[in-house]
């Protein structure tokens, strides 16, 4: 594996069970990640899409490794691109009272559109994920997601 | 007892830390070794302040094979903004989305 780029590490009051549905289940991603969708079957090999509330997809990618409440290993690229392609590893460790959640995103090709895009991207979603598990009320808006998708390359959001 | 918040801010509030911090902003994945180059600080100050930061989990140590490599979470410093700052930042963005609803529908009545 190569060096990851971005690493983030939030410790979220929740049940793994419940962490692991916020990442792979469309209603709940669409309550925190402004109204966007993570869709697949999450079988080792699948498709994986982040659809938009209007059915425009955002990001795709291939299922590469998956243990349920634990790990989820993602390939990650905008629809249309075939080379700034990276990947994303979610890891969960349950601790006492809370789960540990690292999100990695790395293997980007260098001078990555993706990279800079989502070093903005990441920190407001996952803080909006854990606000929506923690209180209920998530962080991100549906007009500050499509700001966030024009920073990874996405022409479609920044149109 | 400290609250988590509190270690943020007193990890923050030193100046060696803050460059550390710079530094793996700049270049993220960096040995014990590669931060000590650039520092004026022995390698123990180098650990001590590592220590302090990975406490307030504003660096991240990843290990890879032999190595400990280290990363900058900037997410205990999202947390801060979203605190005083984000919520400022959302009525000024919704009052743009606002404004943008309210052209898209000037226009369609034109139409």
């Amino acid at each position: 594996m190569a060096k990851p780029d971005l690493v983030y590490v939030t410790y979220i009051r929740t049940t793994p069970e419940k962490l692991w549905a916020a990442l792979t289940t469309p209603e709940f991603t669409r309550q925190y990640w402004g109204g966007s969708a993570n869709v697949s079957s999450w079988e080792k090999g699948a498709s994986w899409q982040h659809t938009g509330e209007d059915g425009t997809v955002h990001h795709v990618g291939v299922v590469e490794e998956v243990i349920p409440l634990q790990r989820l290993v993602l390939s990650w690229h905008n629809p249309s691109e075939t080379e700034d392609i990276s990947r994303v590893t979610f890891e969960l460790v349950q601790m006492d009272e809370v789960v540990q959640l690292n999100v990695i995103h790395g293997d980007f090709i260098e001078n990555s559109v993706m990279a800079d895009g989502v070093s903005k991207g990441w920190p407001i979603v996952i803080a909006s994920m854990k606000s929506y598990l923690e209180t209920g009320t998530p962080l991100l808006t549906i007009w500050q997601h499509s700001a966030c998708h024009a920073g990874c390359g996405d022409k479609e959001a920044a149109a | 007892m400290d609250t988590d918040e509190d270690i943020v801010f007193k990890a923050l509030a030193d100046a060696s830390r803050r460059d550390l911090l710079d530094r793996l902003r700049e270049k993220s994945g960096l040995t014990l070794g590669e931060l000590c180059e650039a520092h004026d600080m022995s390698r123990q100050a180098v650990t001590k302040h590592l220590a302090l930061l990975e406490a307030a989990h504003l660096v991240v140590a990843v290990k890879r094979g032999r190595e400990k490599l280290h990363y900058l979470n900037p997410l205990p410093i999202n947390d801060v903004y979203m605190r005083w700052v984000g919520k400022f930042e959302q009525s000024r963005v919704q009052a743009l989305h606002n404004l943008k609803q309210a052209l898209k529908e000037k226009d369609n009545g034109k139409a």
